[in-house]
């Protein structure tokens, strides 16, 4: 009877708080997750909005092909017509 | 030794309280834990679509940036390979550095032993508009005279040094020109003086403010 009285007060004094303070740190801990996914996920949308406008890159390579295309046969142009440098005595 | 039975009762009735404490407790925290969770997981897929967007619109930019490279390579190439073979690489780099200041010291890439060579003060013989002559046609100093050679320009005459490097055409035809007409108070034609001239205006003309107001409205009736 005693030992049970003894069980009795381990399990209301000692075994009770240690479950209500583990549980009460497991609940801060996931808690406090949650702010941090929210920060996260607005960056990321924000990153994904940034990032629009790669696919204008497409036009960019289009541009620069057609630009060094014309620089070449500018530059092959100017390869015929111009003297070449005399080289020093 | 015989235990009464409300003490036996007792005992379990407290061993009784203290199991539904701590169900109690478990139940109510693994309920916000749960609560936890959840918004967890509903900001984990924001998460996961903003960077599956990321992943999805960056997936081409690196074929599609060494592409641009490739080809802005190839023009760079093209364009020193050109401008070393008709200036010479000592001009070259004093060219490109009287265009832009310090570059010389880099060199040019694919001419390694460029960035050795002491860039000749190209900017202070040439005007700037000379500089981009002597990069484009026949008539530039560069390939009438040896850069080795002495300034061919003189600082305190620069203008008349400056056009004896072209053609004789450029040079005399601005003395055949006429003249250009004499403004100011030893002009040989002098204008009527007014005060008035520039002050502000003392009254607007009836006739005037009429027709601006008609004109304004005529404009907002306009679509």
């Amino acid at each position: 009877m005693t030992l049970w009285w003894i069980g009795d007060i381990v399990l209301a004094a000692v075994i009770l708080p240690v479950v209500v303070l583990l549980l009460h740190r497991v609940l801060l801990a996931a808690r406090a997750i949650v702010p941090s996914v929210q920060s996260i996920a607005a960056t990321a949308a924000a990153a994904s909005r940034d990032l629009d406008a790669a696919a204008l890159l497409l036009t960019t390579r289009d541009q620069a092909t057609r630009t060094i295309a014309g620089v070449a046969d500018y530059g092959g142009s100017l390869d015929v017509i111009l003297d070449d440098a005399v080289p020093a005595a | 030794m015989s235990v009464p039975p409300l003490a036996i009762a007792a005992v379990g009735v407290v061993l009784l309280i203290a199991v539904v404490l701590i169900v109690a407790v478990l139940v109510v925290y693994l309920v916000a834990v749960i609560l936890a969770l959840r918004k967890i997981t509903a900001g984990l897929d924001e998460v996961i679509a903003g960077v599956g967007g990321i992943v999805e619109k960056s997936a081409p930019v690196n074929e599609i940036v060494a592409a641009i490279n490739g080809q802005l390579d190839a023009g760079v190439d093209a364009l020193e390979g050109l401008l070393v073979k008709k200036a010479g690489l000592v001009d070259a780099v004093g060219l490109v550095d009287g265009l832009y200041a310090g570059a010389a010291a880099a060199g040019l890439r694919n001419f390694p032993d460029s960035a050795t060579i002491k860039a000749p003060r190209i900017a202070e013989v040439y005007t700037r508009g000379t500089l981009t002559l002597a990069r484009l046609g026949r008539e530039a100093p560069i390939a009438a005279a040896n850069p080795a050679g002495p300034v061919l320009r003189n600082v305190e005459a620069g203008s008349l040094a400056a056009r004896l490097l072209y053609p004789e055409i450029r040079q005399s035809r601005p003395e055949r020109l006429s003249r250009s007409p004499v403004i100011g108070t030893a002009a040989p034609v002098q204008y009527e003086q007014r005060e008035d001239i520039g002050l502000p205006r003392k009254h607007m003309p009836a006739r005037a403010a009429a027709g601006a107001a008609d004109s304004a409205n005529g404009a907002s009736r306009e679509p």
